[in-house]
């Protein structure tokens, strides 16, 4: 290709020279250079329109093998994707502290109706009442021939009775997959767990919600579908087991119209065990009831709900407390002569005994003196009273993870007058539940520091701060073992572990709030072991209870509920891995020699 | 002399209008669009009975009126066909400014039948999409800057044509109409692109729209759900896509039969942007293949015809047109077969619409217009190379 120059400046010259016109020169110039310019444009256009034909021929060559690729593909069933806004989200399972399924889910079958669909109304009707006799022929029949278009029938089936409707053969009679909650173990820690119902509920899927206890408390956690690790309680299934059963039987033969029990380890406020009889299945759980006591229902948890005057269980907090002042020491002689007079009440001992004129605080506590108690609470005060008292968690809710906790708040006389502060000191006026006082033994006993009660299994647990120096917590203990040594909860020893606790009995207020019943207690036992080396803490209440074995009944927690922690805690310390310390035995008379 | 004389001669004033348009004219590519037309005629019987149905019309009440408006489009093809170049240009040029001012009006006198966008005017009897109108306007104008640029001292007309399509963009991005949007930035970048544009340049814009693409992905939810839907290999089964899908599946090799197709009563688009997946149940793989041919034909036809045009005019202005049309019909298809990402956009002359009717004749009309065989100066050609 020869290049054309901008401007033919020789030539131009040339024909300056001649006088011809140079412009025409020019214009031919400028019209070769245009045509060489388009030349090359057009070589270089035919090129990429090569490019883009080849481009669409391929583009669409590939859409005609895709389709045909697709139009000879066997049609598969059509899968949705998984994940979606569909309500199918597994809860997750609730385990006790060792890893055992306390609840889980399973999957079952909702039966509905869809009346249009129906070919024989009247015979699936008759069919059904066959299968669920709990249901209305009657009433199923007027559903099904009148205008409705869909209803539910049963929310929950049993593959037995899924395959009997199947039978039926109606196409009117639907399945809607379920995952129903589980609770494998029965009413075993009913209270604890609560229990789940459905929430929202659609044909193909329905929501299940936690409507009490841990369920509901830690809905959202258990809703969760990202954490995928169960929720692992504190409560330990085999100690369960066997709390439950010692308890069951200790309000059989006591009488009792209920129990509690609880047992925390003193030093994490991990709760290993709660019974609360009588209980429910979780699984079937009771309707709640309309009206009349709500603590007469099966649903009340009495460890966690119940507050009652727990009685003498106090006393050991005022002579803590008297102690931590400096008042007195453990062998301080107290005035307790019974019975004292405040203004116009009289505080009297049980059953109007004296031990007095002077006990020592030790022997206030082992014989359970509440006029040796009031003195000492006279001298701390009221406010001191309460502060420590407060800060033993006796003025709020517990904080326990349970949704029926925050509602059960401790009773507090409106204003702390003396003879408040007298009462008080020996737990009359003044009312907590057992779990309450579970936690603040554990706080007073385990060397002083204060616990907060959990359901959680905790791995590790920093103490919390210093309730009561370490001296005054042994001397508290040491004191608690005398009452079970030479007291009133002789019946409480249990050979090797070193119980020790103290009785409360306390007369339980009329409903009508107009004095106490004189043939109703609540009597409680809050104790502590092994005493040397504190490790769990144990409440046990029974509630009305009486041992009718002698010549007139013993309402007295010495005769009741002492011998019912006892048993617990004989069945329940080997399961929690402690070793009895048996004295050692005499050694041999004979000895043995060189033979 | 003596035909002069006794005036056997007949008289005229230029060549003999139809046969000259008959020979140079492209007929292959003029079938094809008649063909196109044809099985639009017959899918929107199968297609559109749902429509009219759930609209309360007669059965066939689309079908009517898509014969009537393709009777209109094919005049106007055959019309625009008749045409020189330079008439096509002053009356496209024209047309664009009309087309221009009606999408400036839309905001204030458009209507958006309830779908969201204002894209159209409302006659009463009939509504026009101005977009529709001004695709093959916009591509005549700028081929004409274009060109213009590529005479030495003329005009900077790349940078002035660029500046037009990114008005033009911006106005239908603002609607939002993405789909015509992109329509015309693609048209201008294959004019572009025919007419020299640097290849370095070209790598770079590939690498920003790449960049581009990665940012939206992770900024815009909608765009990211749009792709991940298409990226995911399982297709959720009552989606547009999941039913089209399934239509081609149940269709094979033959189709299930006239009129026993299922996927028109469940797509609400089946009459536009799904129409093929219509046509692949009833009539089968072979119909779908015939009609992809068809379109293959016209567009590569039409390129390879251009190859040979010396004005660079003629030859930017065939290559947007014949680029527009083949990659509508491209998109289109390949959503449905799931190549692309779901964008709705009509298939050229088989979907139902008017606007887009009319306009694509006007268009293929232009396009066959500059493929008509014309003197290139191959005599000079041949005196040159005898010369030297």
């Amino acid at each position: 290709m020869t290049r054309i120059p901008l401007r033919p400046l020789a030539r131009v010259l040339r024909a300056r020279d001649r006088g011809e016109n140079p412009d025409t020169i020019e214009r031919e110039n400028l019209r070769l250079r245009h045509e060489a310019m388009r030349d090359r444009d057009r070589t270089r256009a035919e090129g990429r329109l090569l490019v883009l034909s080849i481009f669409f021929f391929a583009v669409f060559a590939v859409v005609g093998a895709r389709m045909g690729l697709m139009a000879s593909s066997a049609g598969s069933e059509p899968r949705a994707r998984a994940g979606g806004a569909a309500i199918t989200a597994q809860r997750a399972d609730i385990t006790d502290r060792n890893g055992r399924v306390l609840a889980t889910n399973l999957s079952t079958f909702s039966l509905y109706a869809q009346p249009p669909h129906m070919v024989d109304k009247e015979r699936a009707a008759r069919e059904l009442v066959k299968i669920f006799p709990d249901l209305d022929e009657k009433r199923l029949v007027e559903d099904f021939t009148g205008s409705r278009k869909f209803l539910w029938i049963k929310k929950k089936l049993s593959p037995e009775q899924k395959q009997a409707v199947h039978d039926i053969g109606d196409p009117g009679l639907l399945f809607g997959p379920r995952e129903m909650r589980l609770y494998p173990n029965g009413a075993l820690a009913a209270h604890v767990l609560g229990g789940a119902s459905f929430g929202r509920e659609g044909v193909h899927s329905a929501e299940v919600i936690g409507i009490a206890g841990v369920e509901k408390a830690f809905d959202g956690y258990l809703r969760d579908p990202e954490n995928g690790s169960p929720l692992r309680l504190s409560i330990d299934m085999t100690v369960q087991t066997a709390m439950r059963q010692v308890l069951w039987g200790g309000m059989r033969l006591m009488n009792a119209k209920g129990a509690a029990g609880i047992l925390m380890d003193a030093h994490s406020g991990e709760i290993i065990s709660m019974v609360s009889l009588p209980d429910f299945d979780p699984n079937d759980r009771p309707r709640p009831l309309l009206k009349g006591d709500a603590a007469d229902s099966p649903l009340f948890n009495r460890a966690v709900q119940g507050v009652y005057e727990l009685g003498s269980t106090f006393k050991i907090f005022t002579t803590a407390q008297a102690m931590q002042l400096g008042h007195v020491n453990e062998n301080t002689l107290v005035d307790a002569d019974a019975p004292m007079r405040w203004g116009r009440f009289r505080i009297k001992e049980f059953e109007n005994k004296n031990y007095g004129p002077l006990l020592s605080v030790t022997d206030v506590i082992v014989k359970s003196s509440n006029v040796g108690t009031a003195k000492m609470a006279l001298q701390i005060g009221g406010e001191r009273q309460q502060d420590f008292l407060r800060k033993l968690g006796f003025f709020d809710a517990t904080p326990v993870e349970l949704v029926e906790a925050p509602g059960a708040k401790p009773l507090l006389p409106p204003n702390w007058s003396e003879i408040v502060t007298i009462t008080a000191s020996y737990g009359h006026g003044f009312s907590a539940s057992p779990l309450h006082l579970a936690t603040a033994y554990s706080s007073l006993l385990n060397g002083g520091t204060l616990v907060t009660p959990t359901l959680l299994a905790r791995d590790k647990v920093e103490p919390g701060p210093r309730i009561v120096s370490e001296r005054i917590s042994r001397v508290s203990r040491e004191m608690l073992r005398a009452v079970v040594v030479r007291g009133t909860a002789s019946f409480g020893e249990v050979p090797g572990y070193e119980v020790g606790g103290k009785t409360g009995t306390a007369n339980k207020p009329k409903t009508d709030g107009r004095g106490y019943h004189q043939d109703k207690n609540i009597n409680t036992f809050a104790s502590v072991f092994p005493v040397s080396d504190p490790r769990y803490v144990l409440v046990v209440t029974l509630d009305e209870a009486s041992d009718n074995t002698g010549p007139k009944p013993r309402r007295t927690a010495g005769w009741t509920a002492v011998p019912v922690a006892a048993e617990v805690v004989r069945r329940t310390a080997p399961l929690l891995g402690l070793r009895p310390k048996i004295e050692p035995a005499e050694a041999s008379a004979l000895t043995l020699t060189s033979n | 002399m003596t035909e002069m004389v006794y005036g056997t001669l007949p008289s005229r004033d230029g060549e003999p209008i139809l046969p000259r348009w008959w020979n140079t004219i492209d007929r292959w590519s003029l079938t094809c669009v008649l063909l196109l037309f044809g099985i639009g005629l017959l899918l929107g019987l199968a297609s559109s009975p749902p429509l009219a149905e759930r609209n309360g019309f007669q059965s066939f009440h689309y079908v009517e009126r898509q014969t009537f408006f393709g009777g209109l489009a094919i005049l106007a093809l055959i019309l625009t066909t008749m045409m020189s170049p330079q008439l096509v240009r002053r009356l496209a040029v024209i047309g664009f400014v009309f087309a221009f001012l009606a999408l400036l009006g839309l905001p204030f006198a458009g209507t958006d039948f309830g779908k969201g966008a204002v894209r159209w005017y409302s006659l009463g009897f009939a509504s026009v999409q101005p977009s529709e109108f001004l695709k093959p306007g916009f591509v005549v104008v700028a081929a004409w800057m274009i060109s213009s640029s590529l005479d030495l001292n003329g005009p900077p007309g790349k940078t002035m044509s660029l500046a037009l399509t990114l008005l033009i963009v911006v106005m239908l991005a603002l609607q939002p109409d993405f789909g015509q949007a992109s329509l015309v930035l693609f048209g201008w970048g294959v004019m572009w692109f025919v007419a020299g544009a640097p290849i370095i340049l070209l790598i770079g814009m590939a690498g920003m729209v790449f960049l581009a693409g990665t940012f939206a992905y992770n900024s815009s939810e909608h765009f990211a759900r749009r792709i991940d839907g298409f990226l995911s290999p399982d297709v959720e089964p009552t989606t547009q896509l999941g039913y089209a899908t399934n239509a081609i599946r149940e269709g094979g090799l033959f189709g299930v039969g006239v009129g026993e197709g299922q996927v028109k009563w469940s797509l609400p688009d089946a009459h536009t942007d799904f129409i093929i997946a219509v046509a692949a149940e009833e009539y089968g793989l072979v119909l779908v293949l015939a009609v992809i041919a068809l379109y293959a034909t016209i567009v590569v036809r039409s390129l390879i015809r251009l190859m040979r045009e010396r004005d660079p005019f003629i030859r930017l202005a065939g290559t947007g047109l014949a680029c527009m049309f083949g990659v509508q019909a491209m998109i289109n298809m390949g959503v449905a077969v799931r190549l692309l990402p779901a964008k709705g956009m009509t298939l050229p002359f088989v979907s139902y619409g008017g606007s887009s009717l009319i306009a694509g004749g006007i268009a293929v009309g232009m396009l066959l217009a500059f493929t008509r065989i014309r003197p290139q100066g191959e005599i000079g050609d041949i005196l040159l190379s005898r010369r030297s």
